[in-house]
């Protein structure tokens, strides 16, 4: 019997990192950090609805009246409760931009990965229609689509989440270049491995950090876009509680019933902020899980 | 003894350089001494804290590093009395340094005549024009470098990696310092090319009365070259004394063992390697930090670390079992038994290959038999990795056939048959870059076992137990990721992942020329042993010729993409044909041919 002379002192001072441990060690190593804290906060806020005094589509008050007991900060142009439909007004922002992210991230991780392995002419073409939607700025194509196909939230969802998969492919080959160059890759091709295991099993677990942080700021981006759309009236439509469609229906009062616009501005804002902080804090710390912090 | 005092270039007395970060030891209890026109062979495997002593002669205390402790004397003036000014007067003017891989070292954006005047700028300023041009006409000289101006003019990219060399030697000597430092300068050079860069440096260091630090892994290039040796392990100097005590007489269990685990191009001999892993900083044990790795060992050696003995003049020894460790010279053993080979697994047939236009692979013919190891070997550029990786098909630019038991195989692995791709397997140079960092070992082994087996779960975790146990692994390594595992573990994993499609012939591709000798000497009993046990056939690419010796029955010798010579290994040794060959063996450094010059007269 062969002994394990050369594993004896080496294994007893490497902590075992089972999988399962790694995932628990890099959610401690998240809340460690500052950004994560501040930025769960912000996102925690929007569990708003269990706090609401009123349901957001009811009259509770006069049109565009000032802070009152009845409505914390005042009526909206309808009479309904300004500080209600803010703490609804969120979920279906935060919902549409998680789609939309999944659904851009997924597709730009697909395109860059297997452009960064297969190269060549496969590379050239995926990469050059990438341009050409790059070519046009992201708000300006969500327009023209929904202009043609009219308004509708899976529409909105699909149309901001295919308006980042060329950015997300960008980085994602860049990335997974590096990686294919290196010999484990070579190794999974002599034995034969399918490019799609090759792709999917071997390239993509080696890219997940450049991955995060793309996620964390495609979340970001789409928090705008789509509070954009919404508040141009082609996304969500009234009377759904929705901060830009708020913004919209409260915009011309602004000068004497100001709360109806200041929140879910300072909302939208918060929420960017405060994803983004996420994000951060979580691509963070898993770079010290890495270096075993 | 003022006389001897004044030759002494450099004095270290007890130097200790620790982690800033945890205090912990990276260098303690240094004492050296090298003369003027000295060169002392600074030997240590990774880790063992050499290049840190070496820097500590420029007054550099490495990144994350703080000298806590000694005194470094550079003619007899304390390095820590000097202000900051005056350390960059010391450094490149008294002191100066050969760095590993020039290509880094030397700055890819200015000419080459720039770069060696800015030495003698700011070295020797006030000097006139004239003197400093004639000063860069014998410097280049001297490294036989072409002093015109068409040279001068060139950028670094423009020179060979031995041309590079020497122009980093002529800055290092432009200034004629008294110290100079060269940290392994010939690791990434091709044996010809090593032996005159070592020849320089020889040359250069007698002539001028410089005292040479010489920062090396390899002990057949310190053999050749040191006068004095020093032996570094987990950051002390376990030993040191004259070179042909050291590599003759050496009383330390580690040099000894260390010795033992080089091959040596006129030794016929096994390589042993070392069991075990040195001790990292923070992690060293309290007694001898050799002792839970050392045959010899005993209760006081776990206790405290051993104070220096003195055996003959100028060697020293910190061991407790000094004098009680046999006095052998350790030249013994049996080289790799010759094998039964038996019928023709691989053929290559009239291959012809190319990398885009240029052609890399000439009419290569050769064909490896069952139950043999065959060595390709050849220095960098030769073409030996391709030829593996058409073998492999991983490089498929190529004309002619491959066979594999007859059988014509296809161009690229993606489209031969299972049965070719489990028949050839392939371990690759780097055990760094050819394992998933994201994939335990288990899960790396269990996938390479479901490729080509019907295999279960509890079937699969048995065998992944069983394969690491074949390359001397303990069953728990299948639940680590390759980063939590040394270099020469993760090259095991590899085998062991390699094995796994029980291949008939195993491709080994430079495999230990990323590890320390140690451990390479453990990987090449392990191969010899695995071919014993399987039969298995081995293609085994290198550019060591003395590893050859310890492994090979046959060896093919390549140059510019063509076999010059084949035959079997020891007729190959004996009496090589070919020019090439000679030239290639003349030049590989050997300790027993550098003792041999200073040793036969007295057998």
């Amino acid at each position: 019997m062969s002994t394990s002379v050369i594993t004896a002192e080496s294994l007893a001072e490497a902590p075992p990192a089972v999988g399962q441990r790694r995932w628990a060690a890099l959610l401690r190593a998240t809340m460690r950090q500052w950004r994560s804290r501040i930025g769960l906060m912000t996102v925690v806020a929007l569990a708003g609805p269990l706090i609401a005094p009123h349901a957001p589509t009811q009259f509770v008050t006069a049109p565009n009246s000032p802070p009152s007991s009845q409505a914390l900060f005042g009526g909206d142009v309808l009479g309904r409760d300004v500080w209600s439909r803010f703490l609804y007004g969120g979920r279906s922002v935060l919902g549409m931009a998680v789609a939309a992210t999944i659904i851009g991230v997924g597709l730009g991780l697909v395109v860059g990965l297997t452009a960064a392995y297969l190269k060549g002419a496969v590379d050239e073409i995926l990469m050059r229609i990438a341009d050409v939607f790059m070519a046009f700025p992201q708000i300006v194509l969500a327009l023209l689509l929904v202009a043609a196909f009219g308004p509708s939230v899976p529409l909105i969802i699909l149309i901001v989440g295919i308006s980042h998969a060329p950015r997300v492919a960008r980085v994602m080959r860049g990335a997974g270049l590096q990686v294919v160059e290196r010999d484990f890759i070579k190794s999974a091709e002599a034995v034969g491995e399918p490019r799609r295991r090759i792709i999917f099993g071997e390239l993509l677990p080696n890219v997940t950090s450049p991955l995060l942080v793309e996620v964390g700021l495609r979340l970001t981006y789409s928090i705008g876009l789509i509070a954009a759309l919404n508040f141009i009236g082609d996304g969500i439509q009234p009377p759904t509680a929705d901060w830009g469609v708020m913004i919209n229906e409260n915009r011309l009062a602004v000068a004497f019933q100001p709360w109806g616009v200041v929140l879910p501005v300072a909302a939208i804002a918060l929420l960017t902020i405060g994803t983004n902080l996420l994000t951060d804090g979580f691509a963070r710390a898993m770079l010290g899980v890495e270096r075993g912090e | 003894m003022s006389a001897a005092e004044q030759n002494t270039a450099v004095a270290i007395r007890e130097l200790k350089i620790d982690l800033a970060s945890s205090g912990a030891d990276i260098v303690e209890g240094i004492v050296l001494e090298v003369r003027a026109g000295e060169v002392l062979g600074l030997v240590g495997e990774s880790g063992s804290g050499k290049t840190t002593v070496g820097m500590a002669l420029l007054g550099y205390a490495r990144p994350g590093g703080r000298m806590t402790g000694g005194e470094i004397l550079i003619d007899g003036r304390p390095l820590s009395a000097m202000t900051s000014g005056q350390l960059r007067q010391l450094r490149g003017g008294t002191v100066s340094y050969i760095p590993q891989d020039p290509g880094t070292a030397l700055n890819p954006a200015l000419r080459i005549g720039r770069q060696l005047s800015e030495m003698l700028d700011v070295h020797a300023p006030g000097t006139s024009e004239e003197a400093r041009r004639a000063r860069l006409r014998e410097t280049l000289e001297e490294v036989a470098l072409p002093a015109d101006e068409q040279f001068l003019a060139r950028y670094p990219h423009q020179l060979s990696g031995g041309q590079q060399q020497r122009v980093a030697i002529a800055m290092a000597f432009a200034c004629r310092p008294h110290v100079i430092v060269c940290d392994e300068p010939t690791t990434g050079l091709d044996v010809t090319t090593q032996a005159r860069v070592l020849e320089t440096i020889r040359d250069l260091a007698r002539s001028h009365r410089v005292a040479a630090v010489y920062v090396s892994h390899d002990l057949a290039v310190v053999a050749e070259l040191a006068d004095h040796v020093a032996v570094m392990y987990a950051g002390r100097i376990v030993e040191r004394g004259p070179r042909d005590v050291i590599f003759m007489r050496p009383r330390h269990p580690y040099t000894r063992r260390l010795l033992r685990a080089v091959p040596d191009l006129a030794g016929k001999r096994a390589v042993i390697g070392i069991g075990g892993r040195a001790p990292l900083p923070g992690h060293r044990p309290s007694g001898c930090f050799f002792a839970p790795r050392c045959d010899l060992a005993i209760d006081r050696c776990r206790e405290h670390f051993p104070e220096s003995t003195e055996f003959e003049a100028g060697h020293t020894v910190h061991c407790y079992r000094a004098e009680d460790a046999p006095d052998e010279v350790p030249t013994t053993g049996a080289p790799s038994p010759a094998t039964q080979a038996g019928e023709t697994v691989v053929t290559v047939e009239h291959v012809n290959a190319s990398h885009g236009k240029k052609q890399a692979l000439f009419d290569i013919d050769f064909s490896v038999l069952r139950n043999e190891c065959v060595a390709l070997v050849g220095e960098s550029g030769s073409g030996k990795t391709t030829i593996a990786r058409c073998i492999a098909g991983l490089h498929s630019n190529y004309t002619g056939d491959i066979k594999l038991d007859s059988q014509r195989l296809a161009q690229s692995a993606r489209h031969r048959t299972t049965q070719a791709r489990k028949q050839i397997q392939y371990v690759f140079q780097n055990p760094y870059a050819s394992l998933n960092p994201r994939r335990t070992v288990g899960q790396t082994i269990a996938r390479q076992l479901r490729l080509f087996f019907p295999v279960n779960r509890g079937e699969t975790a048995r065998r992944v137990g069983d394969l690491l146990e074949r390359v001397a692994l303990s069953a728990d390594a299948a639940s680590r990721y390759p980063d939590q595992l040394s270099g020469g573990e993760r090259q095991r994993v590899a085998i062991a992942r390699a094995l796994a499609a029980e291949p008939s012939l195993l491709v080994c591709d430079e495999i230990t020329s990323a590890l320390d000798v140690s451990v390479q000497a453990a990987i090449v009993e392990l191969l010899r042993d695995l071919r014993i046990q399987t039969g298995l056939s081995m293609l085994f690419i290198t550019h060591n010729l003395a590893l050859i010796r310890t492994i090979a029955d046959r060896v093919l010798v390549m140059t510019e993409g063509r076999i010059v010579e084949s035959g079997p290994t020891t007729e190959l040794f004996g009496a090589p044909s070919a020019d090439y060959t000679r030239r290639l063996l003349a030049n590989t450094p050997s300790i027993e041919a550098a003792l041999g010059q200073v040793a036969a007269p007295s057998e």
